[in-house]
């Protein structure tokens, strides 16, 4: 073993550079961290929804707001029929119920909360008019860990925080290095070049440790989250996900000569990731016909297999087709980044 | 004879937007084994490009470049890469690393070497080897650079102005360094656009201009071919009515005067033989009812070389430029 060897001096140089730097730290770790646990706290327990409901002002509509007021779950008030229009389209109501010959309903198909209304709203009057169920009804409502929101979030985001740390803690490391001319002297030297890029890589996925508990942390310790899979198994895939962002953040910065170029590229590329793929809501309420392309993006197999494992309790073999789809992302980028790098 | 580092017609036009630079225009040299030599010139003469092609940052536009015997191709590159130490004319390093994890970054590049620590002490900055590069001082990050050159122990270093910026103190102290280099017979390349320090430290000098070398020998050599190892600078009180100024020419025919210039306001002659010069000066002068305001007389140093040959100062051209 050589007293002093290169890939380890320039691994502790990143670590170090990195850990000398409190802004690297905050955006890094401290920022995901408060977004986990602001939305957390955001959707942790949504109150049952009210519904908004306006009574267009007639000779029944007192009889209307007293049926809804017993019933409970709608905020009702009876207006002129014209402010009842206007309500309802600025969005302030979610529909208008008004009696003529018929019961009369105004609202807005396409609004799932108008739509929902509608049901509710047309339930309950029927049977404070008189309807009787057919068969007898009984609910039963799920507020289990593992089926809420939070749930959800939780692995969306930490697939989310493995793509930007990948792509901003590479790409944009190496531009700012390129741009201050540091890598200028570092290829003046003997240095092996993949040596460089495998210290990159591998203070990347040293970096995802912390991130990996924190946000995991918050979740289980903050929301009760459970994690139902192997932590080997969730490590396993971060890392994965993390070295394949990390490949992809390579190839980016592989010619960018300025920040702004990176900043924009960056942008691009991560946008479509944080539209398709799934962090806040799944990614398959998309149409059909995007879905091969949703797939194919490395952060929807990221995440898809964080849920799996962390909500299904799914185990590492059950995602061989995703962390193959995520290394083929990683591999690939590296070795085009590996041609393409440019050190001045 | 082996060369160090050796090119022939080198040329290197930078392609910029409005118009092409020839930046280096037809440079030979050859760098002896052991020797320090020294690209002289002003600011924009085309050294640091010179030099950067020799450091293989930099690809020539034509011309032929050898370094320790190899070229700067595939595997031979790396090891040319192994061998020579590099302080470029504006090094810069990670400001979040202290010196001495610098320069063990450094030293793990290279199969040997020397002791980072020992390194440090070589260039003055034991005081510092914990400190940030961040928060060192312009001077202390140039000798800095110089130890990363220094940390591989090179067979052939290229120092691209390590002393400008740096304290009289500091200065001396790195042509210590220099020259210890070359009493280890390790083979030294700099640049500068100092005329005292090409002087008192290089073996051999190019003086460079506008990309091409306009005179190549010892310090010594240089100053004899411009005839005449003195100079003698002297002003004229001109007293009203005697008429202004004298032409330098009236100074030309003077004994052992080998040329003569009008400068500043004052006089600039080469002179082989001053205690022959000086007497008929006099005597001239006192004919012609001349007062004299200053006199002095000095060696010839590069700068009477670059003068000579281009009609420039060394510095003026720095100043003007920056
Ligand atoms: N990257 C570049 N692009 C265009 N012109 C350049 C570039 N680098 C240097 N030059 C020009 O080439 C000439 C030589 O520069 P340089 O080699 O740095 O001179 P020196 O080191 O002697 O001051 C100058 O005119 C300079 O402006
Ligand atoms: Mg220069």
């Amino acid at each position: 073993m050589k007293k002093y060897h290169p890939i380890k001096e320039l691994l502790l140089g990143r670590m170090r550079t990195f850990y000398r730097e409190p802004e690297a730290i905050f955006w890094t770790y401290g920022f995901p961290l408060i977004l986990t646990i602001l939305l957390g706290i955001a959707f942790r327990n949504r109150p049952q929804e009210v519904i908004d409901v306006d009574i267009a002002d007639g000779p029944a509509a007192a009889g209307i707001k007293s049926h809804l007021d017993d019933a409970g779950g709608f905020v009702a008030h009876v207006r002129p029929t014209a402010e009842c229009t206007e309500r309802l389209r600025l969005g302030k109501s979610a529909i208008v119920v008004e009696r003529g010959d018929k019961l009369e309903y105004a609202f807005d198909p396409t609004r799932p909360d108008s739509a929902l209304a509608r049901a509710r709203l047309d339930d309950v009057l029927q049977r404070a008019l008189g309807r009787a169920d057919a068969v007898a009804t009984a609910d039963r409502e799920i507020t289990e860990p593992g089926a809420r929101y939070i749930d959800f979030l939780v692995p969306g985001l930490l697939g989310m925080n493995l793509m930007g740390g990948g792509l901003w803690g590479i790409g944009f490391v190496v531009t700012d290095m390129r741009v201050r001319n540091l890598l200028r002297r570092l290829v003046a030297t003997p240095m092996r070049k993949p040596h460089f890029l495998l210290a990159l890589i591998g203070g990347r996925l040293v970096f995802t440790i912390p991130e990996l508990l924190f946000i995991l942390g918050a979740g289980v310790f903050l929301f009760d989250v459970r994690v139902s899979g192997g932590w080997l198994a969730i490590v396993v895939i971060a890392f994965v996900g993390s070295v394949s962002f990390a490949g992809l953040g390579l190839l980016i910065a592989s010619r960018a000569k300025r920040i702004e170029t990176i900043s924009g590229l960056m942008n691009l590329v991560m946008l479509p990731m944080w539209l398709f793929s799934g962090i806040f809501f799944s990614s398959e309420k998309f149409p059909d016909a995007f879905q091969p392309f949703i797939q194919a993006l490395p952060l929807t197999q990221l995440n898809d297999a964080l849920r799996s494992i962390i909500l299904e309790g799914g185990t590492l073999a059950d995602q061989a087709m995703r962390l193959l789809i995520l290394m083929a992302w990683g591999g690939l980028s590296f070795l085009l980044a590996l041609k393409w790098f440019r050190w001045t | 004879m082996a060369f160090a580092a050796y090119c022939r017609d080198l040329y290197k036009r930078y392609d910029a937007r409005k118009k092409a630079v020839d930046a280096v225009n037809g440079i030979t040299l050859e760098v002896h084994e052991g020797e320090c030599f020294g690209l002289l010139g002003p600011n924009g003469a085309g050294k640091t490009t010179t030099v950067e092609i020799f450091e293989g940052l930099l690809t020539q536009t034509s011309g032929h470049v050898e370094v320790l015997g190899r070229q700067w191709s595939g595997r031979d590159a790396d090891e040319i890469r192994q061998r020579i130490g590099i302080s470029l004319q504006d090094t810069k390093l990670n400001d979040k690393l202290t010196v001495l994890e610098t320069l063990t970054l450094f030293r793990s590049f290279y199969r040997t070497g020397r002791e980072p620590e020992s390194t440090i002490d070589m260039v003055s900055l034991d005081e510092k080897a914990n400190a940030f590069v961040g928060k060192l001082s312009g001077g202390q990050k140039q000798r800095l650079a110089v130890a990363c050159a220094l940390v591989g122990d090179p067979e052939l270093l290229f120092l691209d102005e390590p002393t400008t910026g740096l304290d009289p103190q500091s200065r001396r102290e790195l042509w210590d360094i220099i020259r210890e280099q070359r009493d280890r017979a390790r083979t030294t390349l700099i640049t500068t656009h100092y005329m005292d320090e090409a002087q008192r430290l290089c073996d051999r000098v190019a003086v460079v201009d506008h990309g091409k070398v306009i005179a190549l020998g010892s310090p010594d050599e240089l100053i004899r071919q411009i005839g005449g190892e003195h100079v003698i600078e002297f002003d004229l009180i001109h007293s009203d009515g005697q008429g202004s100024v004298v032409g330098a020419d009236l100074f030309q025919g003077l004994p052992s005067v080998n040329a003569a210039r009008a400068e500043g306001g004052g006089y600039s002659l080469t002179v082989s033989e001053p205690h022959r010069a000086l007497p008929a000066l006099i005597t001239l002068l006192q004919s012609r009812q001349l007062e004299l305001g200053r006199l002095a007389t000095r060696h010839v140093s590069l700068e009477d070389v670059f003068v000579t040959l281009t009609g420039r100062h060394l510095r003026d051209e720095e100043i003007s430029s920056n």
